[in-house]
């Protein structure tokens, strides 16, 4: 059964100001509706005036993604009653988008480049946002907060060429990457990115999911209802096509209830904005160095594997965190940033800005010194990590090394230990003896976890062939 | 240096929803000029309700750019007026508080739907008023009620706290009891602002001088088509003899798409105001009532209770026109009429200076007269072009039929505002 996804990709730009007028869009640590003005909160007799940064930001995005740029294009009000949309209209654009076509190129299955073609890209304003007092369906009121009424969002259309979550998300962390290099979005803003999914298994009707606000929510919603609609097949249910509803919480789709969702939005275009006329514009924008070439930049200047540099340009933040503490030392500094740091920040749930440079930066010293191993310096890192994560000042290194004794040791000082390993694992000694390939590296772990790390286990395992051999 | 108006009159014609009695005014061109505001123009800390119950007691925050203006011109902001609902009515009838009456005949209806503004002024309570022109809400009570009223060019004053009616037709404009008084409160609220994104920048107004000797002036024959009152055709021509006394050139021409022009305008207006009306949901302002009903009910009892008879005609008969599968009947064939329009206007400029006529097919109409909205939007057959077109018109005193006043009408090319009010003056004054 074949998987085909289209996504809808609604982002917010982080211009400083909203897209129609001059309301600030950090919000955030602000208390409800302290960012508002007449205009966005839309009362009567106000008008909108485009901010250009926003378009500008958008004409960015539309560059880098390779997308076509008409002369003319305009906004639409797309009418509908809700309490989060202070006119009863959101400024979007219809059949007159800011940008056509373009791509994405994103790692196939297998190896090599896939490349996921777009629709289009518009501009359109954020609506406010509901906060219910009370539980579930009979709350005793809701609130609502215009702070995001007005804040400017791209919404990116691809065509429905993506054949798994899997892909999904690698297209979502490209597309990420790409929005950041781009200085025009901020990832660490809550809800500045919300996906809406269509899916369908090839030859029956397709099925939209709204209201997915995670990168981690898209892969697990969409294989839900991947999930969903292939039992429905194998159970000859018929799949209708319908919007459904991502419960984050619960990790489900739930079916929108149909008369909610049969709007006509009555698109018309907004007689109060003048039309963009903007392509010329686009010339001048300059683009940065963009992830895929700075992907290629990391393995010809710093001489790493094709898979770690696309893991350490796939986030503006780490690929800057890599440059600033790499010099001189990249085979040293690629594996333990993409490989040991990340998986230790995943963990914690730690954004890569917060880890200290110097401090980094002088434990891959002491590893490329050889002054510890590195399960010890795994250790130190997390010591480090935590520290930070607590709010404490780091340690440095080679004071955490000094203080818990684990600077590396010769080999020959820990002879001893091997021996009196040796002793107590007959079984396993036999088992070396007789060519069992797995028991010298029990016995090397045996004598790593005695003396807590701090001998080379490369060592150990020359001197445990030694001691055997007499 | 700030001073205190103190207004004491009374308002028998019921021109005004609020009156200021105390009004603050400062220095400047229009210095303790006692000035009327249309009630749909936003004005901080005055109840501004669009003559409808769903805006009882909003007070808006913000000044609308006009009222900016006005106030640093030194004006003296003596009451809010009243006004067809949302300024949707060609008599100031459709309004939560009452009809206004024509001081001219307190029998009749002022026009609409700055009748309330006409009012004040005609009256003599104020010697100028601003209102608003959608399709002929300046000139039609300027006509109905004898004085002066300019609709001026799209994009020349800013819509900045003008409350939408119709977005894309509508401009704020000055009445007065005579052109200069109208010039003077023109020159005061024209000009680019930045709030306002169809807002143009334009050269100033000039100084007003009478001028109208060399003028080519068009007559298009559908001015004086079907439904125009006889005698009031017979006063508007004797006018357009006056002009050409004066020694301008009349030159008789054809507007052949006026035939489209009301169903544009309608088609658009009542399009945009469906869009436009829909904030009217009572959360943030408005009268709502205590109701735990779902907020859709809540929204439709509001919208029902809170909006008059016209209005919600206005807006299902909008909404329909722009909803899916009726749009490319109606709404985009709307807008291809009013290219159309526009087209014709554009190839007439080119041989005329600017095109002469009643501005109203016929006199003010007797209280209660017409309940069949249909009938009473054909009255506007000869005001909406030039909101259709974004050109400026005006209208100015002309003579009287049936005993009431008539209003000729001067149309002018985009942003020729002056030479307009320069024929009117000369027109006025009775010299070129």
């Amino acid at each position: 059964m074949t998987v085909i996804i289209g996504l809808e990709i609604h982002c917010q730009l982080n211009t400083k100001t909203k897209l129609f007028c001059g309301c600030s869009t950090d919000y955030r640590d602000d208390g409800p509706n302290t960012h508002v003005c007449p205009v966005c909160l839309g009362l009567p007799g106000t008008l909108p005036v485009t901010n250009k940064q926003a378009v500008i930001y958008a004409l960015r995005v539309a560059k880098a993604l390779h997308c076509e740029v008409p002369a003319f294009s305009e906004f639409a009000r797309k009418n509908y009653f809700y309490p989060d949309l202070p006119k009863a209209f959101q400024i979007t654009q219809y059949d007159k988008p800011l940008a056509l076509g373009g791509y994405i190129e994103i790692e196939a299955e297998g190896g090599g480049e896939k490349r996921i073609e777009l629709t289009r890209i518009h501009m359109e304003e954020d609506p406010g946002r509901l906060v219910h007092k009370g539980s579930g369906d009979r709350g005793r009121y809701t609130l609502v907060d215009y702070n995001r009424s007005g804040v400017p969002l791209i919404e990116i259309v691809t065509e429905p060429q993506l054949s798994s979550p899997k892909e999904a998300r690698r297209f979502l962390n490209k597309l990420r990457a790409t929005l950041e290099y781009l200085g025009i979005y901020d990832s660490e803003r809550e809800g500045s990115l919300r996906v809406d999914a269509n899916i369908s298994i090839k030859g029956y009707e397709r099925v939209e999911v709204k209201n997915i606000t995670s990168y981690k929510g898209v892969e697990k919603a969409l294989t839900f209802e991947i999930t969903r609609q292939k039992g429905m097949i194998r159970r000859n249910a018929q799949i209708v096509r319908e919007t459904r509803h991502y419960q984050e919480a619960r990790g489900v789709t739930t079916s929108a209830r149909s008369k909610e969702m049969e709007h006509d939005y009555r698109y018309f275009p907004e007689p109060d904005l003048a039309p963009l006329e903007v392509s010329s514009w686009v010339e001048e924008i300059a683009l940065p160095e963009l992830p895929d070439a700075r992907r290629d930049r990391f393995m010809q200047q710093y001489g790493i594997s094709q898979n770690h540099a696309r893991t350490l340009t796939g986030d503006l933040k780490l690929a800057e965190f890599f440059e600033e503490v790499t010099s001189g030392m990249p085979e040293i500094a690629a594996p333990w940033t993409a490989d040991i740091l990340l998986g230790e920040l995943n963990y914690r749930d730690m954004p890569v800005t917060k880890v200290p440079n110097l401090h980094y930066r002088a434990l891959l010293e002491e590893v490329k010194k050889g002054s510890v191993t590195d399960t010890s310096a795994v250790e130190v890192l997390r010591l480090i990590l935590n520290q930070v994560m607590e709010g404490q000042a780091p340690e440095m290194p080679g004071v955490i090394i000094a203080r818990l004794g684990l600077s590396k040791e010769e080999g020959e000082s820990f002879v001893e230990v091997v021996a009196s390993v040796l002793k107590e694992n007959e079984a396993a000694v036999a088992d070396h003896r007789s060519g069992k390939a797995g028991a010298i590296n029990f016995l090397v772990g045996q004598v790593m976890k005695a003396t807590r790390g701090r001998a080379d286990p490369k060592e150990i395992a020359r001197i445990i062939g030694d001691l055997l051999k007499d | 240096m700030g001073s205190t108006f103190t207004f004491d009159h009374d308002d028998p014609n019921n021109a005004f929803i609020t009156i200021c009695r105390q009004a603050d005014y400062g220095d400047g061109p229009l210095s303790g000029i006692p000035v009327a505001v249309k009630d749909n123009i936003s004005t901080a800390g005055i109840e501004t309700t669009c003559g409808s119950k769903i805006l009882k007691g909003y007070i808006p925050p913000y000044d609308g750019h006009a009222i900016t203006l006005l106030r640093s011109a030194g004006a003296a902001i003596i009451g809010k007026t009243n006004m067809d609902e949302f300024g949707m009515g060609t008599t100031t009838e459709n309004s939560a508080y009452g009809p206004t009456r024509n001081p001219a005949d307190p029998t009749r209806a002022p026009g609409g739907s700055s009748g309330g503004s006409a009012a004040a002024v005609a009256s003599g309570l104020v010697r100028m008023a601003l209102g608003t022109d959608t399709g002929g809400s300046i000139r039609c009570p300027a006509s109905f009620c004898g004085i002066v009223g300019l609709k001026p060019s799209y994009g020349r004053v800013s819509r900045y706290g003008l409350i939408a009616y119709a977005n894309s037709l509508e401009q704020i404009g000055p009445l007065a009891q005579n052109v200069r008084d109208c010039a003077l409160l023109y020159s005061v609220i024209a000009g680019y602002d930045p709030r306002d994104g169809t807002s143009l920048e334009l050269p100033p107004p000039a100084p007003l001088k009478p001028e109208i000797a060399g003028k080519r002036i068009g007559v298009p024959t559908e001015f004086f088509g079907e439904g125009v009152d006889l005698d009031v055709a017979s006063v508007v021509r004797s006018g357009i003899s006056r002009l050409e006394d004066l020694g301008a050139e009349i030159i008789p021409c054809s507007m052949p798409s006026m035939r489209y022009a009301l169903a544009a305008y309608y088609v658009t207006s009542m399009s945009e105001a469906s869009s436009n009306l829909g904030r009217y949901d009572g959360v943030r302002y408005g009268t709502a009532p205590d109701s735990f009903r779902s907020w859709h009910d809540a929204y439709s009892q509001i919208r029902k209770s809170g909006f008059g008879e016209e209005v919600r005609r206005r807006i299902l008969l909008g909404s329909f026109a722009l909803s899916a599968g009726y749009q490319g009947k109606y709404y985009a064939k709307a807008q291809a009429a009013r290219r159309m329009v526009r087209d014709d206007f554009a190839r007439l400029f080119r041989t005329v200076d600017m095109l002469a006529g009643p501005t109203m097919p016929c006199v003010a109409f007797r209280l209660g007269e017409t309940s069949d909205p249909l009938s009473m939007y054909l009255a506007d057959i000869l005001t909406v072009p030039a909101n259709l077109a974004g050109v400026p018109a005006l209208s100015v005193p002309c003579g009287t039929a049936h005993n009431l006043p008539v209003g000729l009408q001067l149309i002018g090319k985009h942003y020729a505002e002056d030479e307009i009010l320069s024929a009117a003056l000369a027109f006025e004054e009775g010299s070129a």
